[in-house]
This record gives structure tokens, sequence and C-alpha cells, in this order.
């Protein structure tokens, strides 16, 4: 198979196994384009892609841009805070004003949860979904397993616990998909109040205990508490939270095993994830973001040559 | 669909033997000359000179890579089949380089006038020279020929050249085959 089952990248659970794997053969190549001395090649030279950001972001938005550039593509940034919408316009009036620009592409940003698959049904440009509320944030999974992939050779079989905000958490829900996806064994683990009340439906386990989470993984994935999506206190203090679900130095030694740590970023250092940790050998979280670059090209590219001239 | 063999084993190898001879006139210890076999087919074509001239003609210390053109390819969206892109392999600068494009079949051109783009990502070579083991003339469309090759071919366009190597084929020979309309 050399083509996405799909016209638009709107979350992993539209995807398929072999979209996935289609995907991380691609990125395989891009991966050593910008590592040449010139990184650039020019397949998308002839599309436009509008990156249209509703809610605030620094590292997605950045790797998004570099990966279009990467490609040869010409890019529109727009970012809310600038924009009509706080004039009262609504989004398909929004999106449709920048398609009439003659855009082939949007990756798209939004508070609201489905706010990626309204869009598709409505205009007429191929969207790339970059985190639609506490929904998904599928690229963000799709460079997390690539790096799993990277570091230990496959993700099959592979123990991965998610730990934190997985309420709030768009990571954490893309990440489950994913990594079933793929054949791994998938946990979550965070204070009761964090954790939502039907995620046993997703298939995955859940633990309470940071240490035994730990002691039964091979990857931990570690999540920001999204402070920015709480309207309640869902946690005494930030402390508390960090004596019981934050990892440090001394508890990855205590463990008879090396795990790999993950960070999706941005990190809160001394909350979720110590500085001795992150800056460890056994953190890829610098890894991640450079996969994150080739991953998107990845999509990008795929979903682009769906694109008949 | 039938076909006919252009050339067979021995007529391959013999081939590869006066190719690679060719390319020693040229390019004398290959100090400053790299090789570069087109993906997909040509890194057979590459692989394969490059053994010969380090087994049987004892030159040392062969710079061999393998360029994936893919996204340098000028019908990107134009067609039906989608793109597949393949591994690029060049652990090397090749700046100031003499360098020499490998391929199995020259049609169009096409992949050629990519690789050519794709290469400068890898420095500015002194100078670019092209080697095909088949060379279908009179199918150019753009201006480019080979510095050396193998058996030169008058294919019309429903014909097509395949070569087959024994490492992936089972077999080392070039059919001519002829599609039914």
């Amino acid at each position: 198979m050399s083509e996405l089952s799909v016209n638009h990248l709107l979350g992993i659970k539209y995807l398929t196994k072999q979209d996935i794997e289609l995907i991380f053969e691609t990125a395989d190549q891009f991966k050593e384009v910008i590592n040449r001395p010139i990184k650039k090649v020019p397949s998308l030279r002839d599309i436009t892609i509008a990156n249209l950001f509703f809610e605030n972001s620094t590292r997605t938005k950045l790797s998004f841009e570099l990966a279009e550039k990467r490609l040869s593509a010409d890019v529109i940034n727009f970012s809310a805070s600038q924009s009509s919408v706080k004039k009262g316009e609504t989004l398909i009036d929004t999106v449709n004003n920048i398609l009439s620009m003659k855009v082939d592409m949007v990756v798209m940003r939004h508070p609201n949860p489905g706010a990626g698959v309204f869009l598709s049904k409505h205009v007429n440009a191929r969207i790339i979904n970059a985190g639609d509320g506490a929904h998904e944030h599928p690229t963000q999974a799709l460079l997390d397993s690539y790096s799993i992939r990277e570091k230990l050779g496959s993700v099959k079989g592979k123990k991965v616990v998610i730990v934190g905000d997985i309420l709030h958490s768009r990571v954490a829900l893309s990440n489950i998909y994913a990594l079933q996806l793929q054949g791994a064994n998938v946990m979550v683990c965070g204070p009761k109040t964090l954790l939502p009340k039907y995620i046993k439906d997703l298939g995955v386990n859940v633990e309470t205990n940071l240490k035994k989470a730990l002691e039964w993984c091979d990857v931990a994935n570690m999540l920001r508490v999204q402070n920015e999506r709480m309207d309640i206190s869902y946690f005494p203090s930030t402390r508390e939270y960090t004596q019981q679900f934050g990892v440090n130095k001394e508890l990855l030694d205590s463990l008879d095993k090396e795990i790999v740590i993950m960070h999706p970023g941005p990190i809160n250092r001394g909350v979720e994830i110590t500085s001795d940790v992150a800056d460890s050998n056994q953190a890829i979280i610098l890894d991640q973001v450079e996969n994150g670059v080739a991953v998107r090209m990845a999509v990008i590219y795929l979903l682009a040559s769906k694109i008949k001239q | 669909m039938s076909q006919k063999v252009l050339l067979n084993s021995k007529e391959v190898n013999i081939t590869l033997h006066r190719l690679a001879c060719q390319l020693i006139e040229n390019h004398d210890d290959f100090s400053e000359t790299v090789l570069i076999g087109i993906q997909p087919r040509g890194k057979y074509l590459a692989d394969r000179l490059a053994q010969i001239l380090t087994i049987d003609y004892k030159i040392k210390n062969i710079q061999l890579g393998h360029l994936d053109i893919t996204f340098f390819r000028d019908d990107f969206r134009r067609g039906d089949k989608p793109l597949e892109a393949n591994t690029t392999i060049i652990d090397f600068i090749v700046e100031n380089k003499n360098v020499v494009f490998i391929d199995d079949v020259l049609y169009t051109g096409r992949s050629i006038r990519s690789a050519l783009t794709a290469i400068q990502s890898f420095g500015r070579p002194k100078n670019v020279e092209l080697l095909t083991l088949i060379d279908r003339r009179f199918s150019r469309h753009l201006p480019i020929q080979p510095n050396y090759k193998g058996r030169q071919v008058d294919a019309i366009d429903n014909q097509k050249v395949k070569v087959k190597w024994i490492e992936n084929e089972g077999e080392d020979a070039v059919y001519l085959i002829e599609k039914d309309n």
C-alpha cells in the first residue's frame, strides 16, 4: 500500500494500521532529508497551506511550519488573537475566506473538540487536526509512536504508561488509539480525579500508584497538568501532585530496568518530571521534537499526493 | 505479453566489466570520484559495478551511495499511482567530486533531471556523468545523454525494457517486453 486510506488527518481513530506504517516509512525518508546539508525538497512547490491556530501553540506550530517549508509549500499563518474571529466571524466563514485565496490544505488547532471533522464536511480543502480541545492531537501521537519505534525497534508488544492529566489531554487519547492500533499495551496513571470516568472502556489498564506503573512499563509518557483547562481544583496542591505523580531520578534508579521517558512538552520542570530526568539519557524528549518535523512532513506529503491536478 | 532477451547472463557480465574498465580509464584510482546508484533500480547496477571495481580491479575505497529522487520528481500529483519513497544513503559530501550517476535504463531522462537537482542537497559536484546499462535512444523528453552505456536499444513506447538482477529476481538478464494493447 502506498496511499493513505483517508483524505484528511482528523484523528488517529480514523486511521488504519497500514496508514500508520506508511506514514512511518515515509517519515524515515524525510528524517534522512532533514539531516542533509540542504534540508529541503521541492515536492509541494505548487501547494499552499494555511496554519490556523485558534489556540496557543509554540512547538506544534513551528514544527508544522518547518515541515511545510522543508517540502517547499507556500505557507500562510493565522492566529485567532489577531483575527476577525474576535469581531464575531464564524469558523466556516473565516476558513472559506482563506480558501478563496486558493489554499489547498488547512492545519488547524481549535479549542472545540470535533472542529476538524466539522470543517472537513464544509470546506473544500485537506484538513490536518493539530489539536481539537481535549479530543485528539494525531500528529503528536504519531511522532510519539515513531520515537518509540526508533528507540526500541517496534511499538508492537511494548508496555507504555501515560502519566498525568489524562482527563484534559488530547495527547493521551490519540496516543491510546495509536499505540493500541500498533499492538502495544497501554496503561494510564494519575490521580483519580484526572482520569476520565469511562477510561477502562478504551481497553487500557488503570493504575494510581506511579511506582507500580513504572515497574510495569517499557516507556513512560509524562503529561503536563493542563491548568488552563481546569475549572475546579482536581488535586490539593502542586506539591502533593509532584510527590505522588512526579518522576525523579531516585524513583527511576529504584526500578530494576531502564525505561524510556517521553514528554510531549511543554515541560513543567519540577512538577511532573525533574530536571535531572528530563535531561538524562533515558529521556527522548528532544528526539520527539526532531521526529515531529519528519512525521509531519510525511503526513503533509501523503495527504498532498491525493490532491490531483 | 511476449518478451525477448536483449542480454543474457554472460552478456550482462561482459558488459559490466567493459563499463568498469571505461570508468577506470576516466577516473583512475577513484579518489576524487563517487558512484551514485539511482533508486530504486539503479542501486543494483551501482552495487555490482562497485563490487567488480573492488574485487576484480583491486580499486580501494570506492565511495558508493544510493540516491532516492522521489521528492524531486516532476510528476508528483500527476499520475494515477502514488510515488513511493526509497532510502537515500549518501554518507559523504559530493562537493568538488566527480559524480557518476548509475541507473539501469535511460528512457525519458526525467529521473536523471530529478537526480541532478537532488544531488545538490549534498554539495556542488565538480562534474556529473551518467552511466546506464540500457539506453533507450529516441525516447528522450530532455537533452540528457549517457557518458557510458551498456547497450543501445530502439524500443517503441508500448515496449518495456526490464533489467533483472540475481540479487532480487534470480537472474542477470535484460528483456524487451511487448505490452498488450
